[in-house]
């Protein structure tokens, strides 16, 4: 037998700290470049947060892996985290703290609200600022150089959504008729609703009601009573993870059954999590929203990376793996860890070796331009893709009832 | 205009809500009419009773509805205890004192939650969270219903204990007249912890009745708190027949409002109460004349 004694443990120690020193060792000739990572991992929007920072941290473990920055001599990428507690106050002292960090760039934010603070506070210290999923139109049309969005914003994806709807409601023999909209209160949902109410009349939709809730909401019965009275064809919903959870299983509770539920850039109607969790509720719910290509191989890799240690693939990590992509990118292409290079070098990328089905990027006025989104539909436990045409792996159930 | 049912279906939501919000009511209003002061950590201790509850449920397993036979103790024991040793102590014998201790009490609450379990919104899933009740044509929540009952049946129970046991008597001699309770042999300090422990009990059974339908966070009290406030004041501050009549007219006054100006107005109505009472009837539906 062996006893363990003081010698041993140094021994151990030594080869310990050995160990953690190599690789520091092997690469200390190029220092590392750090990246702000911000994400809301605490409050009401912390699901969203914690899977944005899954996808960040496999692309920068990826591209440290593969080498660095190979123009600036394999230089590391250094993630520096920020929680953004779910508010743009959080959001704003974070992105503080990162300068006082010194990174070269910022990525994240997730919620509209948070975007457009924090874009704005990166902006006085010209950090360039990629938005990752931040849907208001706002954030990109304030002329703000720093500022660039990889994804679709909410006007784009609501006139996708509205084209695919009336496709979907003709090959049904136009079986939804009336609409009722429910939308979070905050500048993402109330934003969709206005633009659902101007868009969807002209095209043969009545809109019944539009009915706002505050997020977090800790009680949906009253949405669901109003939808119950209205009886509606479809139910629009644009809101956060919890309250659509919430909402549709307060429906199935009242045995409230539209012929279609459509939500768009809904927090939960693509989410497997969702679709595992509450299956009954989720069944044959639609979603035009963000959703990783398919049809590219390295979405598999990802997808197999995430979904280790029981997590769930949500489009947020697909979202931030790409935004750090492009990032990387572009600081290959800038040769430098300058801000106003690697500014330049995201205005002018044309960066394609994304999981997204965007096709190359191309930035006018900070919105990526190739950016758009999916169409989704859980059926039987899976969410299949119903648009667009080129792959989707399932035909479009609807009605439902 | 809405049909019947979904007027009922409101209606009842609201009846449910509000038996809940009216045993909230109760430890604060006991509180007031034993001791005369407001209970500023009342909010604090229902988001730790609310987190009592989510720790049995995630690390011991154990459901809401078995929980409350052993948060009620607890925090039976906590609110005697924090009374007699922390708030009795700190006031030096002057009633303005409590307010400012209880005042301090709730932020050290709040911030140690806040530490502990950051500001994250945590809710328990539980098998009959979603089950409904079929009357007629209305779906009632089983969880809401169960709240509703037991809500009932602890007024009842702190009625009966009031009315009936030495206890009680007791409760009501320091309520009414201090001194003399005290020169008739009632131990007042114990009295006063006593009622501080029953109002951190039906908290405790509250937060039990809540979690399976309901979310927490380390501020959620402050919710509660509000419209609890607005209960007492309602019900006439000291009673307990009023803060259970109080609490089902602020739950169905905030259900029809919902459904009425909509979820993010919906506590307009609470208010509007609110200040009507106070400018037209300050002592409430069941007060004493001041």
């Amino acid at each position: 037998m062996t006893s363990i004694n003081r010698r041993t443990i140094l021994r151990g120690a030594a080869a310990t700290g050995a160990l953690i020193a190599a690789p520091g060792l092997v690469r200390a000739q190029a220092p590392a470049i750090k990246i702000g990572i911000l994400q809301p991992v605490t409050g009401a929007l912390a699901q969203d947060g914690e899977y944005g920072r899954l996808g960040a941290e496999i692309a920068l473990n990826e591209i440290n892996a593969a080498g660095g920055i190979k123009s600036m001599g394999g230089a590391r990428l250094q993630m520096v985290f920020g929680d953004a507690r779910s508010n743009p106050e959080g959001g704003t002292s974070e992105v503080e703290r990162m300068q006082g960090e010194g990174v070269a760039a910022i990525v994240g934010g997730f919620a509209s609200p948070i975007v457009l603070a924090s874009s704005q506070a990166a902006s006085r210290y010209d950090i360039p600022y990629i938005c990752d999923v931040g849907v208001s139109d706002q954030i990109v049309g304030r002329g703000l150089k720093n500022t660039f969005r990889f994804g679709p914003g909410f006007g784009n994806v609501t006139s996708t959504a509205i084209e695919n709807l009336v496709k979907l409601n003709d090959a049904a023999g136009k079986a939804a008729k009336t609409v009722v909209i429910v939308h979070e209160d905050g500048l993402f949902g109330a934003g969709m609703a206005k633009l659902l109410q101007t868009q969807l009349p002209p095209r043969g939709f009545e809109i019944l009601e539009t009915i706002a809730h505050p997020t977090p909401s800790r009680d949906m019965s009253n949405v669901a009573l109003r939808i119950r009275a209205l009886n509606p064809d479809l139910v629009i919903p644009s809101s956060y993870y919890a309250e659509f959870v919430l909402l549709s299983r307060t429906m199935q509770q009242q045995r409230i059954r539209p012929k279609g539920i459509y939500a768009i850039l809904n927090g939960a109607a693509s989410n497997f999590r969702f679709v595992k969790e509450f299956p009954d509720a989720a069944n044959l719910v639609m979603d035009c929203n963000h959703w990783a290509d398919p049809r590219k191989p390295k979405t598999a890799q990802v997808k197999a990376l995430a979904e280790q240690g029981g997590r769930f693939w949500l489009y947020n990590t697909p979202l931030n793996y790409s935004c750090v992509l492009l990032l990387a990118d572009a600081i290959e292409r800038a040769g430098s860890a300058d801000r106003g290079k690697i500014t330049e070098a995201l205005a002018a990328s044309t960066f394609s070796d994304h999981i997204m089905p965007y096709g190359p990027t191309k930035f006018v006025n900070g919105q990526n331009m190739g950016a758009a989104p999916v169409n989704t539909q859980v059926q039987n436990g899976d969410i299949k893709v119903i648009f667009p045409s080129e792959f989707a792996d399932a035909k479009a159930v609807f009605p439902a009832v | 205009m809405l049909k019947l049912d979904i007027f009922l279906s409101a209606l009842a939501n609201g009846l449910m809500t509000g038996a809940v919000y009216a045993l909230i009511s109760l430890g604060l209003t006991l509180v007031y009419g034993v001791l005369h002061i407001i209970n500023f950590a009342h909010g604090a201790t229902l988001t730790a009773a609310m987190f009592a509850v989510l720790i049995a449920h995630t690390v011991f397993g154990l459901d809401p509805y078995l929980a409350v036979f052993v948060l009620t103790p607890l925090f039976f024991a906590l609110g005697y205890g924090v009374q007699r040793f922390v708030i009795n102590p700190a006031s030096h014998g002057n009633d303005s004192n409590i307010l400012l201790v209880t005042l301090g009490l709730s932020i050290i609450i709040e911030n140690a939650l806040l530490a502990g379990f950051r500001s994250d919104t945590r809710s328990i899933d539980v098998p009959y969270g979603f089950s409904v009740v079929e009357v007629g044509n209305l779906f009632l929540s089983v969880p809401k219903l169960v709240a509703f009952v037991a809500s009932f049946v602890v007024a009842l129970l702190l009625w009966l204990l009031l009315a009936h046991t030495d206890t009680g008597k007791a409760i009501r001699a320091v309520a009414k007249e201090k001194t003399g309770a005290a020169l008739s042999g009632v131990n007042v300090d114990h009295i006063y912890a006593v009622t501080f422990g029953l109002g951190a009990a039906c908290l405790a059974i509250a937060a039990c009745l809540l979690m399976p339908t309901f979310l927490v966070n380390p501020r959620i009290g402050n919710a509660f708190v509000l419209v609890a406030f607005t209960i007492v004041v309602l019900g006439g501050m000291g009673s307990i027949a009023g803060a259970l009549v109080g609490g089902l007219i602020i739950g169905v006054v905030e259900s029809l409002s919902g459904l009425y100006f909509g979820e993010s107005l919906g506590q307009i109505g609470i208010f509007l109460i609110f200040i009507l009472v106070l400018l037209f009837r300050p002592t409430g539906l069941f007060g004493a004349k001041a």
